[in-house]
């Protein structure tokens, strides 16, 4: 039995015991699968696995809070849900986690570049070196570099980190160029006015539509969220860069010590702004701030939650 | 300040009450001569200071942010500095990625009796931000206007 049919099984036996696991089915064109609430024993036939199942479905567990639930992860995935557990926000004895070694997911924005337009896709298919489209054109090739998300070419974890189930050899780390590295390397190496107005001029294209925040597993303040709150009013409804850039600068701060750096934000956004490398960003300087990577301890105290009286790595600076 | 006159920059200052802004009301009593670019906005405490504050104020207008609170073991409310202390450190790290130069923002401690040593921080940070003149974010983003708020008076804004 392959891993996946060993899963569905476990699946299969555990549902009765829980208000419904959560998966990935066919979505509403070959290119895109669907969170999936499975309830009942036959809903896990419709089940799928495969580089399609892009979302993080972590981000659902905090509405499921006090209920048992099960959810199936990918490695990054399960940084989320061990997030969540470090803070107090799902408890550990309602959840059944079914973690799958996972190889990489696609990046759509990747494939949908080399399609020329995703909407008219016919079909997909994929093996170990690459995706092959059907479009109007023919067939498209693109190679597993070319059409697998940023994180997942250079994945350190790709095994749910947490898991009752996790069937399957696990997998050894990807060992692919760390894009999201040079993406960074390249900002950094802009004029300070220039990327500013780089940054203006990405953020021109954000219709805030929130999508960067509702899938964020760790955005966890929904209706509270301050960019919403009149009092206090952090944000206008002013539809200008500096409002929208000032809504990543707060998504990017409040994530500060707990971004698991799955990449949701940027996969979820409509308009494909590069917002993750504002999360990379912090994410770089809390790792050599505080020796911490967030989502890999559930123990663990997370960075901005304590202090040292003497820090190690922060420098007291002649003033 | 002559060597400043006339072409004031916009500064701002998050200073926590119990040090700081001691300090600074202890270099006016001693009738230190400082510029004057600088805005002091008084906070309870540094550890009261959303890193929030200091990215709003770069962003919509200011040519920089100081933060001073009380020396680390000195906090009023015991630990305060110290949470602080990460925040910004952590802040002032990744203020360049979005294009604020790293010496537009710093933060630091002064204590209530230290009048003579705010009197250099102010000196030194205004020369700091002279150096880099007027931020960028006034000729990407746009000038702030001014519009009356509830109170009728006039508050900054997008
Ligand atoms: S900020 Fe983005 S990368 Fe970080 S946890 Fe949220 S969705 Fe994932
Ligand atoms: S998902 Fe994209 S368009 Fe929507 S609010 Fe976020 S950045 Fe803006």
């Amino acid at each position: 039995m392959s891993p996946f049919e060993t899963l569905k099984e476990k699946i299969r036996e555990a549902l009765p015991g829980l208000d419904c696991v959560i998966g990935w089915r066919q979505g509403f064109d070959p290119l895109h699968a669907t969170p999936f609430f499975m309830r009942a024993p036959e809903d896990v036939e419709k089940l799928v696995w495969s580089p399609l199942c892009v979302h993080n479905l972590s981000t659902y567990l905090p509405s499921f809070r006090g209920k048992k639930v099960g959810i199936v992860l990918k490695g990054c995935d399960s940084r989320g849900v061990i997030e969540l557990l470090q803070e107090k926000l799902v408890e550990r004895e309602n959840l059944v986690l079914f973690g799958l070694p996972c190889s990489g997911v696609a990046d759509l924005t990747k494939l949908g570049r080399a399609a020329g337009d995703l909407d008219r896709v016919s079909a997909v298919a994929w093996d170990e070196a690459g995706f092959t489209l059907a479009t109007p054109r023919g067939e498209v090739r693109v190679a597993r570099r070319d059409a697998l998300a940023d994180k997942c070419l250079s994945c350190q974890f790709p095994n749910a980190l947490e898991a009752d189930h996790l069937p399957g050899d696990p997998l050894p780390p990807a060992t692919g160029p760390d894009l999201g590295d040079e993406e960074l390397a390249a900002l950094e190496a802009m004029a300070p006015a220039d990327l500013m107005a780089r940054w203006a001029a990405e953020m021109s294209r954000c219709i805030r539509c929130y999508a960067c925040r509702n899938a964020c597993p760790m955005c966890v303040c929904r209706d509270h969220c301050i960019a919403q709150s009149r009092d206090p009013h952090w944000l206008s409804q002013e539809d200008s860069p500096r409002e929208k850039l000032m809504f990543q600068l707060i998504h990017t701060m409040h994530l500060a010590g707990r971004c698991v750096e799955c990449g949701e934000c940027q996969r979820a956004c409509p308009v494909d702004i590069p917002i993750l490398a504002l999360r990379r960003k912090m994410n770089r300087v809390v790792r050599e701030l505080f020796d911490y990577q967030a989502g890999l301890d559930s123990q663990a105290v997370p960075p901005l939650f304590t202090f040292q009286v003497e820090e190690a790595n922060i420098k007291e600076r002649k003033w | 300040m002559p060597i400043l006159a006339g072409k004031e920059l916009r500064i701002v200052g998050f200073l926590c009450n119990w040090c700081s802004y001691g300090g600074a009301d202890t270099a006016g009593v001693g009738r230190f001569s400082q510029p004057t670019d600088l805005r002091i906005i008084r906070v309870p405490c540094s550890g009261r200071i959303d890193p929030l504050f200091i990215v709003k104020t770069l962003l919509y207008g200011a040519d920089g942010v100081l933060v001073s609170g009380c020396h680390p073991r000195d906090c009023h409310y015991g630990q305060g500095n110290f949470y602080a202390r990460r925040r910004l450190e952590a802040l002032k790290r990744f203020l360049p990625i979005i294009g604020v130069e790293p010496g537009r923002f710093e933060y630091t401690w002064v204590s209530a009796s230290e009048g003579q040593r705010w009197q250099q921080v102010v000196q030194g940070f205004t020369e700091q931000v002279h150096a880099l003149g007027p931020s960028p974010a006034s000729a990407v983003f746009g000038a702030c206007r001014e519009i009356p708020d509830e109170k009728g008076g006039p508050r900054v804004a997008v």
